[in-house]
């Protein structure tokens, strides 16, 4: 299958090793990847805040960048390491482009509503790529993951409420070798972050954020993975402005679950040249 | 009211009262935040409320299709709304009611004041209602010589404690038994001066005050949870049975309800009466439904009226995107779930109608464009959690988002489409371009060209070399700066994915996979 990567503007720019995962996986399935080169972002900063005109440029490029290899067969069909982004594209675009013609911004295309649900109804998130369509039900045996030690999973809200991703990626995680996955605690509590919410409202998310570092540091476990890097990057934000460490004194860290499945054997995950997690059961 | 006519017709009348944040929500909250002995309240009662309803919720095979139900009818009763009142009033006129319509939050209070005034009274008792406390009605009467006195347990701690109520089913959930006590021996007239705080003793204490009060009130005045059109029906919904003695003993009942509470049949209650309980308390079933239709000759109260109250609910249903908010049937189970909520507490929505569910109705309710409420929808991390719990499936994720594009449009001068073409007569200032404008505008222009990102992205080794040592950003500046509050920003990396894959696809570049995660 031929799989177009939809890296999102915060991976690409800031966790390029979460769509270097994303490609490692998908190419070790056999499947050929394709970075369609105009994407850049899917709006939802500006969606979210309110800002709909700025984000009309935004999304028309995002469905730009996608629908021609759609149509000219280059791709079947696109995936994107985030809840929130697929959620967005899935949902908001039309949403977004529906506005533009109500409020008759010059800018509105009349066309884009349509052509942002073809491209939304071929956009994946992750784990649901690799579980409904790729047929990935063995981490360990398909994608030789692997990782020792402890790991918890946070599922952020978007994915869990928008994308109804369900069991999907604790299953992923629960096959991959050596890899002892713990249970968080309140975990269908919203860690805070919110987009803007975490600037405009800092207050009320960095209360959020706190009950969220406990739950994960009472796991023990070494890592929180997670299926969207903007949560992660909020929650490890947190962790690493408290130091917070496991018994062995290792930092507890934020890992998206494509890192973690992307992790073998031979070429195993580390942090600071430590190949291990704590906590492990190994 | 009548500007220059565009062909388009002006909009209702928005709602008053108690319904405007007096602050805003960052403000409010931030000082809620710090009321350690409210968080920890809050915390314990909304996760106790929160497990009750899953349980209940849970048992119930139908529970979705029940929900798309109560969404279907209140649907149907928001579309057929003026149908629907008229004939609300022909059957509660003929079965000797009679109705009484209300602008707004002013003209509900002089009806009601007038009626009282009527029967000589000046002193009433209240039913819990939201309607009454969205208009201020207490506080109105007080000002005019009559006391109102509520009998809802909860309701009275918070009027004895001149406080206002924190929630809209459990008023009082910032305060503890302690605290009720000390409040019930400072307030209460005549109270046993040996009274502890065993919630037994508390309730004893609230039961006997309140008898006193039922057995002598003239003059009743409730709101309403349903009006059934077909029927001229009203309907409350409560737990102490202190409703059905307000509802029952007085000569004279008066109820203010919203116009949004209508439904269309007797038969819709099934519905909502399996909906509400579960929804709200965890009940399987409500404790005392009361049902009541016109006066009935020597048995209840013979002097029967009710006030349809408007205050800015037709302006919310002249609103296509907000209108699903006047689905609420006032249950709480969002604020019970919502993560904002659970922090701060109802007070800091400044509002009668407090968590998810108020931070729409509120704005909806004043006119989305009025600066009073405009940091209300974004007191929310848009988690989700609310609008699987309604009942009636407001979405009010998607109610947040789309207010908070009015609340922008409106902030720069552009005014909501609704308010005609001009685009001007929104009543706010054109405000000056905020940090947030400029940072979302740039990142608007950046964002929408993969060329441009990837030029930016060629800065990213710059970015870098401000991290210290430890590979951690600990102080931005600017809007930044409440990120870094309380959060590290970990070290750009020296190249993005962008610029990572045009190097491995270039030929000559070496198997660029092969080198996994690096950077």
């Amino acid at each position: 299958m031929k799989i177009a990567l939809f890296a999102t503007c915060i991976v690409d720019a800031m966790y390029p090793r979460v769509a270097q995962a994303t490609v490692q996986i998908l190419e070790r399935l056999g499947h050929e990847v394709v970075f369609p080169a105009g994407q850049a972002c899917c709006g939802q900063m500006h969606l979210n805040s309110g800002y709909f005109r700025e984000a009309l440029p935004v999304v028309e490029n995002h469905v730009r960048a996608f629908e021609s290899g759609f149509n000219s067969g280059e791709y079947d069909v696109a995936v994107a390491p985030s809840g929130s982004c697929v959620a967005s594209v899935k949902h908001q675009h039309a949403m977004v482009a529906r506005w533009a013609v109500e409020r008759g911004d010059k800018r509105a295309d009349a066309t884009l509503e349509a052509r942002a649900d073809a491209v939304g109804e071929r956009t994946y998130e992750l784990s649901q790529l690799l579980t409904d369509v790729l047929g990935v039900t063995d981490a360990a045996a398909q994608l030789g993951s692997y990782l020792p030690g402890a790991i918890t999973y946070h599922p952020s809200c978007h994915g869990m409420r928008l994308l109804r991703l369900g069991d999907r990626p604790l299953s992923l995680l629960r096959t991959v070798e050596a890899l002892n996955v713990v249970a968080l605690p309140e975990a269908d509590q919203c860690c805070g972050f919110g987009g803007t919410f975490s600037i405009k409202n800092a207050d009320v998310s960095s209360a959020m954020l706190a009950d969220k570092v406990e739950n994960i540091c009472g796991t023990g476990a070494g890592a929180c993975a997670g299926g969207d890097v903007s949560c992660l990057m909020h929650i490890g934000g947190g962790l690493s402005r408290e130091g917070r460490t496991t018994e062995s004194g290792a930092p507890v860290r934020t890992v998206h679950l494509a890192e973690v499945l992307a992790s073998t054997r031979e070429n195993p995950l580390s942090f600071d040249g430590a190949l291990a997690l704590a906590g492990g059961a190994r | 009211m009548t500007a220059v006519s565009l062909g388009m017709p002006a909009l209702p009348p928005r709602g008053f009262g108690n319904i405007s944040a007096t602050e805003p929500f960052p403000k409010a909250a931030h000082r809620e935040l710090g009321n350690g002995q409210l968080r920890a309240n809050l915390g314990h009662a909304t996760h106790t409320i929160r497990d009750k309803r899953l349980r209940v919720v849970s048992e119930l095979p139908d529970w979705e299709a029940l929900r798309d139900a109560g969404s279907a009818i209140k649907t149907e009763a928001m579309s057929r709304l003026p149908e629907l009142l008229t004939q609300f009033e022909e059957q509660f006129t003929a079965r000797g009611g009679t109705v009484h319509w209300a602008r707004d939050a002013a003209e509900a209070n002089r009806i009601v004041e007038g009626l009282i005034r009527e029967t000589g009274s000046s002193e009433v008792v209240k039913v819990k209602s939201m309607a009454t406390q969205e208009i201020g009605l207490n506080e109105y009467l007080e000002e005019r010589g009559i006391s109102a006195i509520e009998t809802d347990l909860a309701e009275l701690i918070v009027q004895l404690g001149h406080d206002k109520p924190s929630h809209i089913l459990v008023p009082a959930i910032h305060k503890n038994r302690t605290e009720i006590r000390d409040i019930f021996l400072k307030e209460m007239p005549g109270v046993d001066r040996s009274l502890t705080d065993e919630p037994r003793r508390l309730a004893m204490a609230a039961r006997a005050h309140l008898r006193r009060k039922f057995l002598s009130a003239k003059v009743a005045i409730s709101g309403a949870n349903f009006g059934i059109a077909e029927t001229g029906t009203l309907g409350v919904v409560e737990s102490e049975g202190n409703g059905r003695m307000c509802l029952t003993l007085p000569e004279t009942l008066i109820t203010v309800m919203g116009i949004e509470k209508v439904l269309p049949r007797a038969q819709d209650l099934e519905v909502f009466m399996q909906l509400l309980p579960r929804s709200s308390t965890g009940e399987r079933m409500n404790p005392y439904t009361s049902l009541w239709t016109g006066a009935t000759p020597g048995d209840g109260p013979q002097n029967v009226h009710v006030v349809l109250l408007d205050n800015g609910r037709t302006r919310a249903l002249a609103d296509r995107h907000g209108r699903g908010a006047l689905h609420c049937i006032r249950c709480s189970a969002c604020m019970n779930v919502c993560p904002v909520y659970e922090r701060t507490g109802g007070h800091a929505y400044g509002s009668t109608y407090p968590g998810p569910i108020g931070a729409i109705l509120s704005p909806l309710l004043t006119g989305v464009e009025a600066e009073e409420n405009s940091s209300l929808p974004y007191a929310s991390s848009l988690c989700g959690a609310c609008f699987d719990a309604c009942p009636v499936k407001i979405n009010i994720p998607e109610i947040l988002v789309y207010l908070r594009g009015e609340d922008v449009e409106a902030k720069h001068g552009r005014g909501p489409a609704s308010s005609g073409a001009d685009g001007k007569s929104n009543g706010r200032r054109r405000a000056l371009p905020t940090q947030m404008d400029v940072a979302l505008g740039a990142a608007s222009w950046a964002l929408s060209s993969g060329d441009r990102l990837g030029l930016l992205e060629k800065g990213l080794p710059v970015a870098r070399a401000l991290a210290g040592r430890d590979g951690k950003i600990s102080r931005l500046p600017g809007l930044a700066a409440g990120w870094t509050q309380s959060r590290d920003v970990p070290a750009p990396p020296s190249e993005s994915f962008r610029s990572w894959w045009k190097k491995r696809a270039a030929p000559g570049e070496g198997d660029g996979a092969a080198r996994g995660g690096a950077e």
